[in-house]
């Protein structure tokens, strides 16, 4: 078991008390293909950053690999991020002073495992995946908004985290690179026993996962 | 690279224009503080080379007494008096004991007895007043350093000829004389001698030069019309000259004669001193702290332009100690290369003062290069500027990667 969330329930406050989230609980396996849905408004971003371990105030449960989560520090659990969860945003986000291969080598130079020459070869290889490699070395704001995207999955995959996560990670692409993300995280899943979990407002993603988990109202369905 | 440091210089280089604004505004700040503060230090140190050339740092001598009234008994009337000055020599006993005494406490260094007397020098029918001193040529060289600033003659024909005198170059130039000239003087007790001139000396201080000689002790007692044993003042020089106002302490305790510091002598002229020193650290402090606000501006702005870069790096698993070390590196970068280009720049303008020629009895400007100034000044800017870097910084860390994202 990768991921165990018990009874989990958060509120907003502002601008009056809302009940955002109301006693979720699931666990998944590694290795896991899983798939967030349901209209917006409904709490599924919400949880997916209680998930991610960078929204704190919940109540409830939530062990990542076996640790327990709740009440570690900041710096714990950005160490926890660092290593074993990898992100792909919905307006895919990069780093736009640095170039695409840089972007992609910042999570793993951040923690500092291998020397700058691997790192590179690694970022280099997971751009070669996603059809990428002829753009190494533009800047990441010259990309049209599919290849950032994809840029942004390869900075995701480039630690080998256990976990990844994705919020809206097709969101800006069209049929035929929706295939191929599809494709590379059903591999990383299945081959490379890498847990997924993505909110998705897409239909048919949804139904080609391994698990949808719907959810209405703060509640799963 | 730490890709802390990597990323911090891709933000110092992505805002090239703010971060030389930033930089030049260190530059100036560290500058002038080094430069005014060389200035305040070349001001104290070229009025303490003028003191010492005719101040010691300790003066030993009997001070006046004030009469008291008679001791008043329970029974008596009370006696009215009217204090005043009693009526004494102004010698120290046996004043070669006391020097013997004093030359062996620690600190010390040299020590002599002197008299000093006010004289006339005759000049056919107009006469120059002034003030002859009477010592030990050798040992008074060893304070004064008598030597460095005589222009003509030297201090050492002093001690080969009794009826010596080395003049200020003010009377040497009123009354037209060379050394191996006559010289006629009057003291205050109407003796009258005529000396041969040995040496004369210019020590930058007009009212010195005009006014001032030098004898030997025994001539100097003579204008006093006393015997040899008679000493007005004992002079005591020591290691540190700031150490003086204790040392004197010391020396009342012991000799029971008053021992008065160069600090205390010159209490005016310090007063004035320190309130310059005041007024130029306060100048220097406040343009260097200006110039740390270049630097805590661009780092706002870039916080603020950066805020998605913080919240994906924070997303990524940078921590806030990693967030404020970006910043601060980006901080500490433009003033490092700041207070680089600051000493360059003060170094130039020391350079240049001291050939500035500002006349009368200072000369040249009283500037040089210190390098406890300097080494001040880098460290006060690398910290203003860690500061003015730490609190964008502090703000950076606090950034929540979730209410940026969900925008």
């Amino acid at each position: 078991m990768i991921l165990q969330v018990e009874n989990i329930e958060k509120k907003f406050y502002d601008p009056i008390e809302f009940k955002v989230l109301n006693g979720i609980s699931f666990d998944i396996e590694r290795g896991e293909f899983v798939t967030l849905v349901g209209k917006s408004g409904c709490g599924k971003s919400t949880l997916l950053y209680i998930l991610s371990t960078m929204d704190t105030e919940y109540s409830g449960r939530l062990v990542i690999d076996g640790e327990d989560v709740v009440g570690y520090d900041q710096n714990r659990l950005s160490a926890i991020r660092n290593e074993k969860i990898g992100f792909v945003f919905q307006f895919h986000y990069l780093l736009t002073d640095f170039t695409c291969l840089k972007n992609i080598m910042i999570p793993a130079l951040r923690l500092g495992k291998l020397t700058e020459e691997e790192i590179e070869f690694r970022a280099m290889e997971k751009l070669r995946m996603l059809g990428m490699e002829d753009q190494a070395l533009k800047p990441a704001s010259k990309l049209s908004g599919g290849q950032q995207q994809r840029v942004a999955i390869a900075r995701a995959l480039i630690n080998d985290p256990l976990i990844i996560m994705g919020d809206e990670p097709t969101g800006n692409l069209d049929s035929k690179n929706t295939q191929i993300v599809f494709d590379i995280l059903q591999e990383l899943a299945h081959v490379n026993k890498q847990t997924i979990i993505a909110v998705t407002h897409d239909n048919d993603f949804a139904r080609a996962s391994d698990r949808t988990i719907e959810m209405m109202d703060g509640r799963m369905v | 690279m730490n890709i802390n440091r990597n990323i911090a210089w891709t933000y110092f280089i992505a805002s090239k224009k703010m971060t030389m604004v930033a930089i030049l505004g260190v530059v100036i700040g560290v500058s002038i503080f080094m430069f005014m503060n060389s200035m305040a230090a070349g001001f104290d140190r070229t009025s303490g080379e003028s003191f010492f050339k005719t101040t010691p740092h300790i003066r030993v001598y009997k001070d006046d007494k004030i009469s008291q009234p008679l001791k008043e008994e329970s029974n008596s009337k009370t006696l009215i008096v009217n204090p005043k000055v009693v009526p004494s020599i102004n010698t120290i006993d046996n004043p070669m004991d006391w020097v013997k005494l004093i030359r062996k406490q620690k600190e010390v260094t040299v020590v002599f007895p002197q008299v000093s007397c006010p004289v006339f020098y005759n000049n056919g029918k107009s006469q120059i007043t002034g003030t002859t001193i009477g010592f030990d040529p050798v040992e008074a060289d060893k304070m004064f350093r008598i030597s460095t600033f005589t222009v003509q003659g030297s201090i050492a024909d002093l001690s080969t000829h009794q009826d010596g005198i080395i003049i200020g170059s003010g009377i040497a130039e009123k009354m037209n004389l060379l050394t191996g000239d006559k010289i006629n003087m009057t003291s205050s007790k109407g003796i009258n001698l005529t000396l041969t001139v040995v040496g004369i000396f210019k020590t930058n201080n007009s009212k010195e030069d005009k006014t001032k000689s030098y004898v030997n002790l025994a001539t100097g007692q003579q204008f006093l019309k006393e015997n040899n044993a008679y000493v007005t003042d004992i002079n005591v020089n020591i290691d540190n000259p700031d150490r003086a106002p204790q040392v004197a302490k010391e020396l009342t305790n012991l000799t029971g004669y008053k021992a008065e510091d160069w600090i205390a002598a010159n209490e005016t002229y310090m007063a004035a001193s320190r309130i310059r020193k005041i007024v130029i650290m306060f100048i220097s402090f406040t343009l260097l702290i200006v110039s740390s606000f270049g630097i805590y501006n661009i780092l706002n702005m870039t916080v603020s332009q950066k805020i998605n870069d913080i919240a994906i790096l924070k997303a990524m698993g940078f921590n806030g100690g990693d967030v404020i070390r970006i910043f601060v590196y980006q901080a500490l970068t433009i003033g490092a290369l700041g207070v680089i280009l600051g000493v360059l720049l003060a170094l130039i303008l020391v350079q240049a003062l001291q050939h500035v020629y500002i006349g009368g009895d200072i000369g040249y400007f009283p500037i040089r290069f210190e390098a406890w100034v300097f080494v001040r000044g880098i460290f006060i800017g690398l910290f203003i500027t860690f500061l003015a870097g730490y609190v964008p910084a502090k703000k950076a860390a606090k950034v929540d990667p979730v209410s940026i994202f969900r925008k």
